[in-house]
């Protein structure tokens, strides 16, 4: 199983670098993980991962694009409430990159 | 966990080869390369449904964790398979290599590997069958086309049958009828004695097991993801519908891939069932236990896809539904026609569908008691019973994807047909040898759709995309139709890549925005929320 070195302890993650265990998840760890593909968390790019920390909290799922995009709009706002929005802040995609920053697992299946 | 990177589609055809190999195949060794394989299977995944020798592993790793007798295991599996099932031992005994099936194979189409040769595959298997089981094989050794099972050779198998989507394209080609699937499921079954899966395929598994589906989505998450749904049908159309979960005395019971509730364009034909059933008034129940049509549990074992199957009777008769209705699937149908009825039947608490609007009865449903929601469908427009609005979708111009398990597993290739024909105006096929029953695979069925195999997908998903290429110079399409969550999924990625500017929608998204229903607003959006045909200015 891959690991990674994070303030002298070994986290284990997945074979794409999603952590293994959601309670091994720190606001630093998160940074440690944006700063790998060579981005720095903004306070823009924490609304999204608090929000899908909290999604995942109630659902154990990160939630669907659609439901992202509306549940932004209505929490932040409309302007932060659209698909355009959502990819400047994660080019990688908010469902992809945004997840692996928050610590969550990827959805696995006929998606 | 190096970054593995795609080659760009000009790239990748460019290098393509055909040429013959300048060593024998058995002195051809196999090197796992990257962006051509899955993930291996996570030791948790597998001990959640208890898969044997559960444990992490990884494919490109030197030791693959097997225990010590896994040869063993092997034979003693492979014995097993060869006396339980007739029709392996006849697929290992009757091949005449005439090569048939060769270049009928998406994935050699794609990668000019002979070891992609459906025939090579399946020889793959044979020669080990052959040093163990037959005595031409024991005495003649490699004259008799045999070799014994070293670590290499097992490598060899679980690379190559997870390069394999069992579409069953290649049977139809062979003069023997040999069912190349079942050759792969075999190989697959083979494997899983000793934890060689994926962790695209365990994952899903043992969510199934534990919650119901793919996804691992629980009851409360399938019906905020509805709600969702009702809200934005809400949006289009004016009507508030309210589905009802888990309803005890409804008439049917709608199972449907999790995927379609979970990823796009699959939502769209979500919100298609649910418009036309309520435009219906149809007495039907989601359940949030039986809340998956497809089963990866048929990409491991046979013993695996029966228990994740069971779930959809057990529901069906704990709710006293009367027959079940499914939504659009592919390998979910095959199990649902070849298998359901033999693993978890007789379901003699159903009755024979019989649709409660036209009042047709489904005998071709006797067995299973429950139908496709094309055939539901196709029925209600054959009876005059929709109202439909076909120009609402003048804004595509369509071709139809046969996905493999509906089309050649099932037969179902004209209901969906009817149904584009009578919801929109623009449609054209693809040429005759790439659809029907010889479609050809998306490239990433058979639980191959994971992110870390993309070279491999993009490679299988040619021939499909070739052939959309085609009808797209020839005639502008834009958009390709089909039954198959895992194919909303997957085609989408290779349309990007292959044939950019092709969307991808099932058909009851089709058919939800050709639907007129009973007191909605003047619509001025489909279902994508994208101006109607005539609205854009609006």
């Amino acid at each position: 199983m891959p690991t990674m070195d994070f303030q002298g302890k070994q986290i284990e993650v997945d074979d794409d670098g999603y952590l293994l265990n959601l309670d091994d998840w720190t606001k630093e760890l998160a940074d440690t993980l944006a700063k790998q593909d060579s981005m720095e968390l903004t306070p823009a790019h924490w609304e999204v991962i608090n929000f899908l920390r909290d999604y995942y909290k109630q659902y154990q799922i990160a939630p669907m694009i659609k439901i992202l995009v509306k549940e932004i709009g209505k929490a932040l706002g409309p302007e932060k409430g659209n698909t355009k929005y959502l990819y400047e802040l994660y080019p990688g995609g908010p469902a992809k990159q945004a997840c692996k920053y928050a610590g969550l697992p990827k959805p696995t299946g006929c998606v | 966990m190096a970054k593995v990177t795609t080659p760009k589609p000009a790239e990748l055809a460019e290098a393509l080869e055909y040429t013959t190999p300048k060593t024998e195949w058995m002195d051809t060794p196999t090197v796992i390369k990257p962006g051509t394989f899955c993930w291996g299977a996570k030791g948790k995944n597998l001990g959640i449904v208890e898969f044997p020798n559960a444990r992490d592993w990884t494919p490109t790793e030197e030791d693959w964790k097997l225990p010590e007798n896994w040869q063993e295991i092997f034979f003693k599996g492979m014995k097993d398979l060869l006396g339980k099932y007739r029709s392996f031992k006849v697929f290992m005994d009757i091949c005449v290599r005439c090569g048939a099936c060769a270049d009928k194979c998406h994935f050699f189409i794609g990668s000019g590997d002979p070891k992609n040769m459906p025939v090579l595959r399946a020889e793959l298997l044979r020669s080990v069958y052959r040093n163990d089981f037959t005595m031409a094989g024991k005495i003649l050794g490699k004259i008799a086309g045999a070799r014994p099972l070293t670590i290499d050779v097992l490598k060899e198998l679980w690379y190559y049958f997870y390069q394999c989507t069992e579409c069953r394209r290649c049977s139809l080609f062979c003069p023997y009828g040999i069912d190349t699937a079942e050759i792969t499921m075999m190989g697959r079954e083979l494997l899983n004695l000793f934890g060689l899966n994926t962790d695209w395929i365990s994952g899903p598994v043992a969510n199934c097991y534990m919650k119901g589906n793919h996804l691992g989505l629980e009851p409360h998450a399938i019906m905020n993801s509805i709600e969702g749904m009702v809200d934005d049908i809400e949006t289009i159309t004016g009507l508030r519908i309210s589905p009802s979960f888990n309803r005890k005395g409804a008439e049917i019971l709608f199972v449907t891939p999790s995927g379609d509730l979970f990823a796009d364009p699959g939502t769209y034909t979500c919100m298609g069932y649910m418009m036309l059933f309520h435009e219906l008034g149809l007495d039907y129940t989601w359940s949030t236990y039986a809340s998956e049509g497809g089963n990866f549990g048929f990409f491991t074992s046979n013993e695996m896809a029966k228990r994740l199957n069971s779930k959809i009777y057990a529901e069906a008769k704990r709710l006293g539904v009367k027959y079940i209705i499914g939504g659009e699937c592919g390998h979910m149908w095959r199990v649902i026609t070849q298998y359901m009825d033999t693993w978890n039947g007789p379901a003699d608490f159903l009755e024979v569908p019989v649709s409660p609007i036209t009042g047709t009865r489904f005998e071709n449903s006797k067995s299973t008691k429950m139908i496709h929601v094309a055939e539901f469908t196709a029925d209600l427009i054959k009876n005059n019973k929709l109202k439909l609005d076909p120009s609402r979708n003048d804004n595509l111009i369509l071709t139809y994807h046969d996905s493999c398990n509906t089309a050649r597993g099932m037969g179902l290739m004209d209901e969906p047909r009817y149904i584009i024909n009578n919801v929109c105006n623009n449609f054209h096929e693809m040429p005759e040898n790439t659809i029907r029953e010889q479609t050809f695979c998306c490239g990433s069925g058979t639980g191959l759709n994971a992110s870390e195999n993309m070279e491999l997908r993009m490679r299988g998903g040619l021939p499909r995309a070739n052939a959309v290429k085609f009808v797209r110079e020839k005639h502008g399409v834009n958009m390709l139709a089909n039954i198959c969550a895992i194919d909303r999924a997957t085609l989408s990625a290779s349309m990007d890549y292959w044939v950019p500017g092709v969307g991808v929608t099932g058909v009851h998204e089709l058919v939800a925005n050709a639907l007129i229903m009973k007191g909605e607003k003047e619509r001025e959006t489909n279902m994508r929320g994208d101006p109607l045909p005539g609205k854009e200015g609006n």
